[in-house]
This record gives structure tokens, sequence and C-alpha cells, in this order.
């Protein structure tokens, strides 16, 4: 077990491409850091280059201390689940598991041993004999998992270890990933591009776009205080609503109508004033008719709902909003990575909601929404900065 | 971004204009390069050391026969060879069986492949039959083609429609027929399969949209099987062209180069081994060995063949 | 298609066409050795007088008979240059298909440069070189050139192989504690053992098959291979013809080419194609 460091580490491929860029990241001893962002943007390159099997081109990469930047993967004693898993084919689970550490020259008797621990760990004991291509997904799964943590190494390095199965039992592993990791209290990357995956499972969750770390906190303070409109939009589901504003003074002109701001977001806007970026998460909206005490802390507005999604323990409701569309190179961004940018239409503003499923909200009926301003953050429509972010 | 900020950003990349080779890149190159040696140096030992060798000696007069005498003699045994009609009779005889035969099994090696892409039943059948021929030792199948032609123990001069005192192989054109058909029964098995591969490339879903679009089954061969296949059929060209260039042991065996049916490589080894005339046979051989060249040199530019292996080789 | 329509017939007699010609020359070689010396001449198809001397002639004498000293050099050159070449492609291949370095497509290119040589054109400076080294008639003599022309092969198809192991296992392997080189033998050599058997057959066929070599570089029955002893059999006397005998050691060195292509016929295609199409 050690802490994990990245100083400045980069990556330059042979064909000139940066995939990742000057990132910073400390791990502590038996934390569990999880590793998003949207496709292609050097998740698994970082992971690669923490296990030695991508060369760093610049930086510096300390697990427990020592500079490891030269070390072959296999003195720097990390284990690794690969999202397909990667079992020897040629030998059975037990084999498979005890590979690591016949490599490590453990002594022959206490090889089994370890074995068999792991595999009662993970449910695997009436398995240990059958070949990986016998098995099913998550029992592949789960041999994967056995064999990084049948040697006890420094750290769990976990690219995409869920993505291969389906819905349900993706949950399950979930639970049984984070009781592991508990459990034994190994350091731990994990590289996800499941939200729900992210927001549940790590003590830390570092947000990636294009090779540059973005934010790096915890699941909570990430979702309420995200840095930048990139990470505003990327975490949570659905993502937050962005639309125009423009700052006057103590108000704010919002699509819906103009809205007072509070003491404690003017302080933390500064003197700024004019137009600026205004996110709503769906859950700050709200069916005006069931809107309680608290009617003072946001605006009321009517809307044409275009749409509304029943899940049962919660509705959400579509409807447009009449303002200009947002020209904003990290929306984009956002919207290629949903992949929204190919459904045509998806220009027009559109807002969700989420409201109780006690609404009676009709599609194509008139209704009427609140808004609770107070949750309302504001960016920088240049750089994309979230306003007073700086000071917490 | 400002001024000042860009000559700092070149400065700081400057340095290293080589991507740094690790410690880990450097051993990997490093066992790369140990691991590649052997088959390295075998390789070219038996080959491109020998084919300096033979360019060595091709320009000087070297008979074992007559071991005294020798000497650098320039492009004389060249001269000797290109001025003589037994070089450029060969020459015709290799280009003559090569076109023929590779056209034959182009053909045949296509028939063969759609009638087992098409087989419902006895495909693993038919490929194991069509094997035989492939991996029969050429000089067996060179004996079981002569014998049966050869009027003093064959069958086929029994058969009807042919005179029952043909002599194949008195007459150059009719050995070479045999020849030929040798050649074809052996090597067609190989392009049939390899046929047979790229035509189990192709999409399904492509002739039933032809099918749709209206296309009847020659039309659909025309235009999809052939061009969709166009770089198996090359490769297989390739390497059947360089390989029938070669011919030696048919004609070895069915008539020793007799009625004027010598291939180069006849006329080489006749040089070389038969008349220990090293200097001569290098000459031959080294014109073979540029002849070859030209060969994958028009192939390769010509008709565009990718070399395979080359865009999987970048990895 | 369906059993009894015109294209279903048509199909059929398609397939017995190219069964019967790929077959009738082995089985006229087969029965031509079965022929009686005296009855060879009768021509026919079928023997009328069946009988084994064709073969029993061939093996009197023991090691001094005309095919059994042949047969031993034929099956061990071979065993020898197999077992060599595929050592030495496998070790190319691997680094080939897994290893990044300067130089892989210049190696690439030669193998097949080598593929495509004439062998007749090395003959000359070997013979030469041969004669000046010892190595002329000897199993080192033959063995050294079938391993490079079989190396190509070997190699290309081993790469073919190699490369459809998935990458992830070699690095599994490596961050589970392995140097490249366990990598090598623990994980890829065990997952690429058909496809080194695959190419150990076809290269196998390779040596087995050659003839140029074997009459150039050999001088006497201490060397010589079957395809080449074949083309210098003599008859009993200088009047008989050795057209049975020829006939009877045809029939048995394909004997093992026909028990490899009935048990692995679909090994030898999936080898003999891996390395040329799909690219
Ligand atoms: N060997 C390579 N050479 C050049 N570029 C590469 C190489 N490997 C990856 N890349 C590029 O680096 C970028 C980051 O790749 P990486 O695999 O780390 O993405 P990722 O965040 O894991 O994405 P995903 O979620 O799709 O797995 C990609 O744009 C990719 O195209
Ligand atoms: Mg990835």
């Amino acid at each position: 077990m050690a802490d994990i460091v990245l100083d400045g580490v980069s990556k330059r491929f042979d064909d000139g491409y940066e995939a990742v860029k000057d990132m910073d990241l400390e791990i502590k001893d038996g934390e569990f850091v999880i590793l998003v962002g949207p496709s292609g943007c050097g998740k698994s390159t970082a992971l690669r280059m923490i296990a030695g099997l991508e060369d760093i081109t610049e930086g510096e990469l300390r697990i427990g201390g020592d500079v490891v930047n030269q070390y072959a993967p296999k003195d720097r004693d990390v284990a690794m689940v690969f999202q397909n898993y990667a079992l020897y084919p040629h030998m059975t689970v037990r084999e498979n598991m005890a590979f690591p550490l016949k490599l490590g020259e453990v002594p022959k008797e206490e090889i089994n041993p370890k074995v068999e621990d792991a595999a009662k760990i993970l449910d695997l004991e009436q398995h240990l004999d059958r070949k990986p291509a016998n098995l099913s997904g998550g029992q592949r799964q789960r041999v994967a998992m056995g064999r990084a943590i049948v040697r006890d190494p420094k750290a769990f390095l976990m690219d995409e270890p869920l993505s291969n199965l389906d819905a349900k039992l993706r949950v399950q592993m979930r639970t049984e990933v984070a009781r592991l990791q508990k459990d034994l209290s190994t350091t731990t990357v994990y590289v996800t591009h499941d939200q729900t995956e992210a927001m549940t499972l790590g003590d830390r969750v570092a947000v990636m776009r294009s090779g540059v770390l973005q934010q790096v906190d915890t699941p909570a303070e990430l979702y309420q205080r995200p840095r930048n409109l990139f990470v505003a939009g990327f975490i949570g589901s659905p993502a937050m609503n962005f639309m125009p504003a423009k700052l006057e003074g103590a108000t704010v002109k919002l699509p819906f109508g103009d809205v007072r701001l509070t003491d404690e977001q003017r302080r933390a806007l500064g003197d700024r004033d004019g137009d600026v970026i205004a996110g709503a998460r769906p859950e700050a909206f709200e069916d005006a008719a069931l809107v309680g005490e608290g009617r003072e802390r946001g605006q009321t507005f009517k809307a044409k709902v275009d749409l509304v999604e029943s899940m049962g323990s919660e509705l959400y409701v579509y409807f447009p909003i009449e303002s200009e569309r947002l020209e904003s190179k990290d929306l984009d961004e956002l919207a290629a990575d949903s992949g929204a940018a190919d459904v045509p239409g998806s220009d027009v503003n559109q807002v969700v909601a989420r409201l109780d499923p006690a609404s009676k909200v009709q599609r194509g009926e008139e209704a009427e929404i609140w808004l609770d301003t107070t949750t309302v953050l504001f960016f920088d429509p240049q750089s994309g900065e979230r306003l007073g972010a700086e000071q917490r | 971004m400002t001024g000042a900020a860009e000559p700092a950003a070149s400065e700081a990349a400057s340095p290293e204009p080589a991507p740094k080779v690790s410690d880990r890149t450097r051993s990997e190159r490093r066992l790369a390069w140990m691991l590649c040696a052997p088959a390295v140096i075998a390789m070219l030992l038996v080959t491109a050391y020998p084919i300096g060798y033979a360019l060595v000696l091709s320009l000087q007069e070297v008979d074992l026969r007559f071991p005294d005498e020798g000497g650098f003699v320039g492009f004389e045994n060249y001269a000797t060879v290109l001025s003589s009609d037994l070089w450029w009779q060969g020459l015709f005889n290799t280009l003559f069986i090569t076109v023929v035969s590779v056209a034959i099994e182009l053909v045949l090696g296509m028939i063969i492949a759609l009638v087992m892409y098409r087989a419902i039943f006895g495909r693993a059948l038919v490929r194991t039959s069509v094997l035989i021929p492939y991996g029969i030792v050429t000089v067996v199948a060179a004996f079981a083609w002569f014998f049966a032609f050869d009027p003093t123990s064959g069958f086929v001069n029994q058969l009807p429609f042919v005179a029952d005192d043909k002599a194949w192989f008195g007459d150059r054109w009719s050995a070479m027929s045999v020849i030929i058909a040798a050649e074809v029964w052996k090597t067609t098995p190989f392009i049939a399969l390899l046929l047979l591969a790229g035509l189990t490339t192709i999409d399904e879903g492509l002739y039933e949209a032809a099918k749709v679009d209206g296309a009847n089954a020659w039309q659909r061969f025309w235009r999809i099987t052939l061009p969709l296949m166009k770089p198996a059929i090359l490769v297989a060209l390739l390497f059947r062209t360089l390989d029938a260039f070669r011919v030696f042991d048919s004609i070895f065996v069915m008539t020793g180069g007799g009625q004027d049916t010598e291939s180069v490589s006849i006329i080489g080894y006749n040089q070389l081994i038969s008349r220990v005339n090293l200097g001569l046979g290098s000459a031959v051989s080294v014109l073979i060995f540029v002849l070859v060249l030209l060969i994958a040199f028009i192939y390769v530019r010509g008709f565009g063949t990718a070399i395979p292996g080359r865009e999987r080789g970048a990895n | 298609m369906k059993r009894g329509t015109r294209e279903y017939t048509l199909w059929s007699i398609g397939l017995f066409v190219i069964l019967a010609a790929s077959l009738i020359p082995v089985i006229w070689i087969a029965s031509l050795s079965l022929k009686a010396p005296a009855t060879i001449g009768e021509g026919g198809f079928f023997p009328t007088e069946w009988t084994f001397d064709n073969y029993e002639s061939l093996f009197k004498g023991g090691l001094d008979s005309p095919l059994l000293r042949p047969l031993i050099n034929s099956i061990v050159i071979a065993l020898i240059a197999t077992t060599i070449a595929i050592v030495l492609a496998s070790f190319t291949a691997y680094a080939i298909a897994r290893l990044e370095f300067p130089g892989k497509l210049l190696i690439l290119g030669g193998a097949l440069a080598i593929a495509m040589f004439p062998p007749i054109s090395t003959v000359g400076p070997l013979f030469d070189m041969w004669r000046n080294l010892g190595l002329y008639d000897t199993y080192a003599g033959l063995i050294i050139p079938y391993l490079t022309f079989a190396l190509p092969l070997a190699i290309y198809t081993l790469v073919a192989f190699f490369r459809e192991i998935p990458f992830d296992l070699e690095e599994a392997a490596q961050v589970d504690g392995a140097t490249p080189l366990q990598a090598f033998r623990k994980v890829i050599v065990p997952l690429a053992a058909p496809g080194m058997f695959t190419a150990a057959i076809l290269v196998f066929i390779f040596c087995w098959n050659d003839f140029v070599f074997a009459i150039s570089l050999t001088s006497s029955d201490a060397s010589r291979t079957v395809p080449a002893a074949l083309a210098f059999f003599t008859g009993e006397s200088q009047f008989t013809a050795p057209t049975g005998n020829i006939a009877a050691a045809a029939t048995l060195v394909t004997i093992p080419i026909i028990i490899f292509v009935l048990i692995f016929q679909r090994r030898i295609v999936a080898g003999l194609t891996a390395g040329a199409v799909k690219g």
C-alpha cells in the first residue's frame, strides 16, 4: 500500500498527439480515486502510465515515495484490472489467480491458501478449476479482481472494469468493488465512463477533458461546486441546464424573468456585470403547485411542456426557453460527448426539469414551473470558469 | 496568447526534440533486435551473401573443370549468356509457362473458390482433396503426370480421341502442355484457397443489397466480387507468378530440358552444377534474380499490389 | 439451394469434378506402383496384376537400398529444419507482432523478398561455399538453406497468429510481474501453440518438397533426400526403366502429406491464407 503522486505528468505519443497534459494528482494511501471524462480524454493513458504500460513523456510519477518513471510494470508492484479482463485463456481460474504469485516467487505452499482466500472473498471457490471461457461475464470479472487482490499490491488500477457487464450485474459488482476496497483499503485508481460509478464509488473524483485535469474533489463538492462549465455539465444526469443570463447589479436577467440575487450570490460574483452563462440543475425546478414554503427563494414562470418522461419515482419534464443559442466551446464538446450534437433539433434551447411525481403537468400544455434561484450557478462565457469558484 | 509566451513555449519543447527514449523503450528495442537477430542472420547468410558472391563470380572466369584458369573478365559472362540463343529460348519458355499457367490457374482457382464457397455439402471434403495437390512433392506430381503421358507406361494414350502412339515428350509444344498441366494441377489449389479466403471476407449483405437493386448473378460477380477481391487476387498473382517463374522440378523430371523445353532455372542448374562453370552459371543466376526483382516491381508499382504485412507491420 | 434444383445439380457436378481432378493423378501413381513391373508397359489405369514388388525392392539391402537412406535423410533434415525454423521464426514474429523497434518493416520486407527469391540464384554460390566449408553433401548443407527459405513463410504465419492474441493478456502478465521473456513463454507460446503447429506443418511440407537444393548440394545417399533420389533412380538393369520403383517411392512420400492434410486441413488452410489475405 502506498500513495501515488503524479507530478506534472504528460504523455505525447509518437505521432505527436498529446493525450495527457501536465497532470498533477496526489492520491493518498488507501484512497479510492475515480478518473472520469469523455471518451478519448486520456483516462486510460493516465492509468497505463501509472501501471508502466505507457512511457511517461514528461513529469514524475511516484509510488510510495519512489520515482518509478523508469520502472518496468513488474517492478512497480501494482495490480491492474482490464476492461475485458485479460484472463489467460489457457489457465484455470486457480492458475490465473496464482500467476502473479508464481512470478513473484511466492513460496509454493503459500500460493494456494492465498488463492483460496481470494476466491472465498469473491465467491469463486466452486469455479477454481474451470477455464475462463466457461465462466459467465460476472464470474470472469471477479476472477480479474481476484488476480489483482491475491498479491496485496501497492495499488489497484482498474480501467472500466464493469463496462462489459449488463446493467444489473454492474450495479451488483459496483457495491462489491466498493466493499472490497473498503475492506482491503488499498490505494485504488478507477477509470470509468459511468457517472453513477464515479459518484458512488470514489473518495474523490478527478474529471479530465482532452488530457487536462479539470477538477479533483469529493463527489458532493464536484456536484455542488464545479469549477467550470465543463465539470458542471459533465457531472450529473440529466445534465445541468445552461442558459444565457445578464448580471445587472443585484438582479440577473434569466430567460424566465428577472431574479434578485441573494447577498451571498452577489458576494461570490464580486463586481461582475454583463453577459454570463447561468446553470441550473434539473432538481432546482419544481411544479409550482407543489412548492410549499420557501417559494420566495425562487421564481415562478410559465412554460409549454414538450415532453414528460415518468421514471416512477420522479418526472422529467422538457420545455423550451426563449433565448439565443449559447455559443461555447465547452457546451459544444459536452453535447458532442453525450451524442446530442447528432440529434437534429438539439440546437433549440431546451430545459430538463426533475419534478415530483405528484405533479400533474401534461405534455403539450402550459405549466407553471418554479425555479430555486439560490442554487443557480454562473459561468464566464469566455473561459468557462464558474464565477466565484476561487473563493469557496 | 501573448507574444512573450510563444518563445518560452518553443524553448521548453526544443531541448528534447526527439521523444525521450526511456529505459523501457530501450530494453524493448534491445530485446526485439535480439529476438530477430538469429532469423535475420540465417536469411542473410543464405540469400544476401550468396547473391553478392554470385555477382562476384559472374564477373570472373570460374570453371571448376579448369581450376587453374580464371580471373576477372568483366561482363564477358553476361555477354556470352545474353548473346546465346539458349538463354533467350529458356527465357521465352519460362515466360510462356508462367503466363499460361498463371492465367489458367487464376480462372480455375476462381471457379474452385466459388464452388467451395457456395458448397452446401462436402466443403471439408473438397478442401481436403484440393490440399493434396498443394502438399504433394512437386517431383512426385511431375512423375505422376510424366508416367501418365509417357507412351511406355501411361494410360492417356489409351483414352478415346488420343492417338495410341502419341509421343508427348518428343515434341516441344506437347511436352510444354504436359508441363503446364502438371504445374496447374499442383498449384491451382493454392490460388483457390487464397481466393476463398478473400471471398469469405466479403459481407454477404452486399450481395443481398445488389439482388434487391436488381443485379443478376453475373453482374454481382463482376461488380461486387471481383472489385472487392482485387487485393486477394493481386497477392495470389504476385506469389504465383514469381513461383511459376522459378519452374524447375517438373521440367527436370519430364524432359530434363530436352526438346527445347528448358527454363532459365534449368539453364542455370546445367551451367552451375552439371558443367560446374560457376562464372557463366552465376551470370545466369544474377540475371534470374534481376528478372524476379523486375516482376515484383511491376506488380507492386503497376498493379499496386499491397505487400502483405505492410499495413499491419506499421502497427 | 435445395436438393433437386438445377443449381444444386450444377454445384454438385462442380464439386465432383474438383474432387476427381485433384485425386486422379494421386490414385494413378499409387495404382502404377502396385503394377507388376512386366505389366507396366500395357498402360491402363488400374493394375491387372497387383503386387508389392516395387515397394520391396526399394528397401532390399537395408541402408544400401535405393530408398531407405534417402527416406531417413528426408525425415531427419525436414524435422531439424522445421524445428529450428519455428523456434527462430517465433522469436522474430513475436518481436514483430508485439514490440516496437526500428527496423521492423525492413525485416518484414526482407522476409517477403526472400519468399520470392529464386533459389537457383543462390545454388551456385552455395555449392561453391559449401564445398569450401565442408558442408557439401551433408545434412547441415541442406538444413541451412531450407531453414532460410522456410523462415519467411513461418514468420508471416506466426505474426498473423500472434497478432490475434489480445494485447491485454501480455500487459496483464507484465503488470502481474512477468518480464517480457516470461510473458512470451508463459502466455504467448501456450496460446500460439496451435499457430506454431500450423506453421510447423507448412514448413515441413516445404522442406519435404524441395528439389533444387537437394540435387545441387548433395552428391550421394549420405544426404540425398527422396525427391533427389527419385530423379537418380536406376532400373534393375540398364534396360529396365525404374518406373514401378519411382511410383512406389513417390507413393510412399505422399502418404505423410495425405495424413497431414486429412488431420490438419483446417489448420493448413488457415496458415496458408493467414499471411497473405486479410490485410
Ligand atoms: N498509441 C497511441 N498513439 C497515438 N495516440 C493514441 C495512442 N493511444 C491513445 N491515443 C490517443 O490518446 C487519446 C486518449 O486515449 P485514451 O485511451 O487514454 O482515452 P480514454 O479517456 O481512455 O477514452 P475511452 O473512455 O474511450 O477509453 C485518444 O485521443 C487516443 O486517440
Ligand atoms: Mg479507455
